[in-house]
């Protein structure tokens, strides 16, 4: 039997991602399925991320199964040493599913290699985090019917943003055209770039936040400028309101634009955008149930 | 002179394994690779010979031992030029050149000090995933690490 786990979004084939999203929508369409009866499903928060597991316990929930789990490592043994690979061991002897975080990056595919049931990553480090790049995904494919030959641009950190990276790597099979915009500092990794041209997709970089860029996009995905994340502190004062979307900025954009944030956001949308018809963001985190209860029914093979 | 060269050079050996073409730098690396300090069987190790091909070169004969490809391919991260002469019978039945295997288990060590691999005890898994440069990718972390950064276990 194929093992089940989602580890990261290039575990999913390309026929995968579309069968998904076909059951995302049967979700959307009817969220409450009882699908999980008599199922338990552990989430192992090793690293606390109260949004995240709230939307899987949420998908357990109204699908009809139980959770067990810890929603961060201080109550968990691994504060007293124990390993991970034993505290997977003895999860997998008590529950059908396990989702979990953790802070070190690879810990979901060493766990989906011990566990004896399917794991699903809900993070690790600076790594993966599948289940956004789904939501991402779907809200795409919802709001421009298609998720082939579209306009995509990403704004903000892509350097570090590991949504940014995940999303470009399963958009890579449907034909898309990138516009990055970033700071110096936290522009798309080379490696990115090289597979970008060795898989024949059409890239432009730019420094500037231009409207010209927005105009013709479809989507525009905004992510997080971090403070941290610069060397210099003069650099990140000079460009942390560069990258902010004002509403002013979407004048002159196409009807199907649509704008994404895998949130939280600080400053990088200014709130005048939020009543605006293409601001899509809140509805993207919804999206994020049901596309939770089809990871979980694929990961169990229900159908 | 050239004859007793010759007969220094290569000491016979009935059955076993040749590993020759070793750049003379690599040629303890190589012997711990293999975990020969260990070995029991009998070894003949020589460094500092002259090569025409690579300057100086080591070269290591060891008594009937027989790698497995897994093993001796692990060679090629750091010496790709290695070529492995087997023996029988004082004859060499077969001359192999390494090559870089598609995964190395418990090879190298992650470079990323956040990965699983390196806080666990457990093996590290790494494909390969340019032959040519020598760049290896985490199985765990998907970090790539390029050949000059590669840290062997
Ligand atoms: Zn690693």
């Amino acid at each position: 039997m194929k093992n089940k786990s989602l580890v990261s979004i290039t575990d999913y084939s390309k026929d995968e991602i579309l069968q998904l999203l076909k059951k995302i929508e049967t979700f959307e369409n009817n969220p409450n399925q009882r699908v999980l009866e008599g199922k338990v499903v552990a989430t192992l928060f090793f690293e606390p991320s109260t949004r995240t597991r709230l939307s899987f316990e949420t998908a357990v929930n109204r699908l009809g199964g139980r959770v067990i789990g810890f929603s961060d490592a201080s109550t968990s043994s691994s504060v007293k040493g124990e390993t991970l690979k034993d505290t997977i061991m003895m999860v997998s002897n008590y529950a059908d599913l396990i989702v979990m975080r953790h802070h070190f990056e690879g810990a979901a595919r060493f766990a989906s290699e011990v566990s004896s049931v399917p794991v699903i990553n809900a993070g690790d480090g600076s790594n993966q985090h599948p289940s956004q790049t789904m939501l991402d995904l779907y809200s795409i494919y919802k709001t421009q019917g298609t998720l082939n030959n579209l306009q995509i641009t990403m704004v903000g950190d892509l350097k570090y943003g590991r949504t940014v990276h995940s999303l470009l790597m399963a958009m890579s099979h449907f034909n898309p055209v990138f516009h990055f915009i970033a700071p110096k500092e936290l522009e798309i990794p080379h490696a990115y770039k090289t597979f970008c041209e060795s898989s024949g997709i059409e890239y432009h970089e730019y420094s500037e936040f231009l409207e010209d860029v927005i105009n013709l996009s479809d989507i525009l995905y905004m992510t997080r400028v971090q403070k941290e994340r610069f060397t210099d502190l003069m650099e990140y004062e000079k460009v942390k309101n560069v990258y902010t979307l004002r509403n002013k900025m979407l004048e002159n954009s196409k009807p199907n634009l649509r704008v994404l944030h895998p949130l939280p956001r600080v400053n990088e949308i200014s709130y005048d955008v939020d009543d605006n018809p293409k601001a899509y963001y809140f509805q993207q985190a919804k999206n994020g149930l049901y596309t939770r209860e089809a990871i979980i029914c694929t990961a169990l093979d229900i159908d | 002179m050239a004859e007793i060269k010759k007969e220094l050079q290569v000491v016979a050996l009935e059955n076993g394994t040749v590993i020759d073409h070793i750049p003379s730098e690599q040629l303890f690396k190589v012997v711990s690779l293999l975990h020969l300090h260990t070995s029991t069987s009998r070894i003949t190790i020589g460094n500092n010979l002259d090569s025409e091909r690579i300057g100086k070169k080591g070269i290591i004969k060891i008594s009937d031992k027989f790698f497995e490809e897994y093993e001796i391919n692990r060679i090629s991260l750091i010496a790709p030029n290695v070529r492995l002469n087997i023996i029988q019978n004082y004859e060499v039945i077969e001359k192999k050149q390494v090559t870089l295997p598609d995964l190395l288990v418990n090879t190298v060590k992650c470079a990323n000090p956040n990965c699983i691999s390196n806080n666990e005890p457990m093996e590290t898994r790494f494909h390969v995933t340019d032959k040519k440069n020598v760049a290896v990718k985490c199985h765990y972390c998907e970090r790539v690490v390029e050949k000059e950064d590669i840290e062997i276990l």
